[in-house]
């Protein structure tokens, strides 16, 4: 069952054309990483993914439902702000920068979206959000605040944030490129347990060995454009566009 | 008159700035809020005037590339003209341009010579609260505004993905942040507040200065202004320690 889908996705900022005719689908279970160059239109791809932008043209699917979808012209035509409401809780997105709530608790960051949003029982939510932390090895810090964590500590209490939404499809815009390099280790090791149980991640990263050894898809973009994709035995270890030579080279030396 | 009977007197007028004090920043923090919004408004109705690419361009944003053409210069102009923020900015300025003492009888006598309104206690003190809520409504709307600005936009983004509505988004993450953020300059404020109820002698209300000033002319003696100035003192005092325990009690987090 395709979890995502993506057709013939464009978007410009002024004239500046960001994503040319990307597609992607993305399976349930799938792990899928996108490397590429800086500027290459990674973040855009998962900001029009995660409704954070409009694309300008193309469809956007989740589970077979159309958040937006190509009119004649391929203008993409969203659809209504309720129906957008209800095509978010399929999905949840871990950000570089983690961007935790500061004022919350770690605890509190992690139950009051399913409490507001998910209008679910404080008891239950609670009972999960410790099982998550206890999960990312973080129970004695519950009732810590966000400053008191280090940046590994915050990215993983934001994964749980996310997770406590139970989505079914989970987007990672380089989940360790703002954390000390000793540091980005336990991130990719929670994302690979994540894979490990199945759950269904798109991961934009720079850590080629874990896109190879966890992804079941790989994409290379640069300048807006999917230059070259397939299984990661293929991409990363042989690939065959320069582009994409290129680009690994850099990352080999 | 005896030192006592001075401070009974003051005490009297005292209870009137307190008054006044208590009641402008009851009603001048929240409407100082709505004014902050109105400052922030972005509602363009000329809109429709841009091109597919120039909106892709500020929703990203970024600000329009110049051209040579007058044409595209105006037309993009009105099209990012925001009338509700314009008039605000307008009514700020003039609210932070312009003496509160002049506010104040602006505010009291204009009804009076344009409609021929009475002038009863009842509305000089109205008219009082008025002018200086309004008038402190911009300052606070200002560091407000500053406040919200200032919350990186990430946090919008995540509370948008969760799936926060605007208004949850607002109240629940923005809202409680800016307020720590705004605690020094209100602070200020609140200050110079205490002072400025000094002004409300224009519409004869009978704070304490204007009582002060009274028992001084009529006893000629000083005594009176200096304790009032004590008075003024106090209250700052009493101001500044509870505004500093209120930025301690929110110091919890970073
Ligand atoms: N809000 C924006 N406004 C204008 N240009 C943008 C905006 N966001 C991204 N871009 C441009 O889009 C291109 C792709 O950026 P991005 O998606 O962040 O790349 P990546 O994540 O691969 O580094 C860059 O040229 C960048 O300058
Ligand atoms: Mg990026």
């Amino acid at each position: 069952m395709k979890v995502l889908e993506i057709n013939h996705c464009n978007k410009k900022f002024g004239d500046n054309e960001v994503l040319k005719d990307i597609s992607l689908s993305v399976e349930e279970g799938q792990v899928v990483s996108i490397i590429g160059p800086s500027g290459s239109g990674k973040s855009t791809l998962l900001r029009c993914a995660t409704l954070l932008e409009t694309m300008d043209g193309g469809d956007l699917i989740y589970l077979g439902k159309y958040a937006a979808k190509a009119d004649k012209a391929g203008k993409a035509q969203y659809v209504s702000n309720g129906e957008l409401r209800q095509i978010r809780k399929n999905f949840g997105l871990v950000f570089q920068n983690f961007n935790l709530f500061p004022h919350y608790t770690v605890l509190k960051n992690i139950m009051e979206p399913p409490m507001l949003i998910g209008g679910r029982a404080e008891k239950e939510v609670r009972q999960e959000a410790m099982a998550l932390l206890a999960k990312m090895g973080l129970e004695d810090k519950a009732d810590a605040y966000p400053f008191q964590l280090s940046g590994g500590q915050q990215q993983r209490v934001s994964i749980a944030r996310a997770l406590a939404m139970k989505p079914r499809i989970l987007f990672f815009d380089e989940p360790t490129s703002a954390l000390d390099p000793e540091l980005t280790g336990e991130i990719l090791k929670v994302i690979q347990d994540l894979a490990a149980e199945h759950m269904t991640m798109v991961v934009v990263t720079h850590e080629m060995a874990f896109a190879r050894d966890v992804s079941d898809h790989i994409i290379f973009m640069d300048g807006g454009v999917i230059v070259e994709e397939g299984k990661p035995e293929d991409v990363i270890t042989h690939p065959a566009q320069e582009r994409t030579q290129a680009f690994l080279r850099r990352f080999h030396q | 008159m005896s030192f006592s009977n001075i401070l009974a007197q003051l005490g009297g007028g005292f209870l009137y700035t307190l008054l006044l004090f208590v009641l402008t920043l009851v009603f001048s923090m929240p409407l100082g809020l709505l004014v902050a919004f109105g400052r922030m408004n972005v509602w363009a109705p000329f809109s429709f005037l841009l091109t597919e690419s120039e909106k892709s361009l500020l929703r990203g944003g970024n600000a329009l590339p110049r051209t040579g053409k007058w044409q595209d210069n105006f037309r993009r102009g009105l099209a990012q003209f925001h009338p509700i923020q314009t008039v605000m900015k307008v009514l700020i300025s003039i609210l932070r341009g312009t003496p509160l003492m002049l506010q104040l009888l602006v505010v009291c006598y204009g009804p009076f010579y344009m409609w021929g309104a009475t002038l009863s206690t009842q509305w000089r003190f109205t008219a009082l609260l008025i002018g200086f809520a309004v008038n402190y409504a911009a300052y606070f709307a200002e560091i407000y505004r500053s406040g919200i600005e200032s919350i990186p936009v990430g946090q919008y983004e995540a509370a948008a993905v969760l799936g926060y509505s605007k208004s949850q988004t607002f109240f629940r993450i923005i809202l409680p942040q800016m307020v720590k953020r705004v605690l020094p300059p209100v602070t200020n404020e609140v200050i110079t507040l205490v002072k400025d109820t000094s002004l409300a002698f224009v519409l004869s209300y009978q704070e304490m200065f204007t009582v002060a000033k009274q028992i001084a002319a009529a006893k000629a003696d000083i005594t009176p202004l200096f304790v009032a100035g004590v008075f003024y003192f106090i209250f700052n005092a009493v101001v500044a320690y509870t505004m500093e325990r209120i930025e301690k009690a929110l110091s919890y987090y970073r």
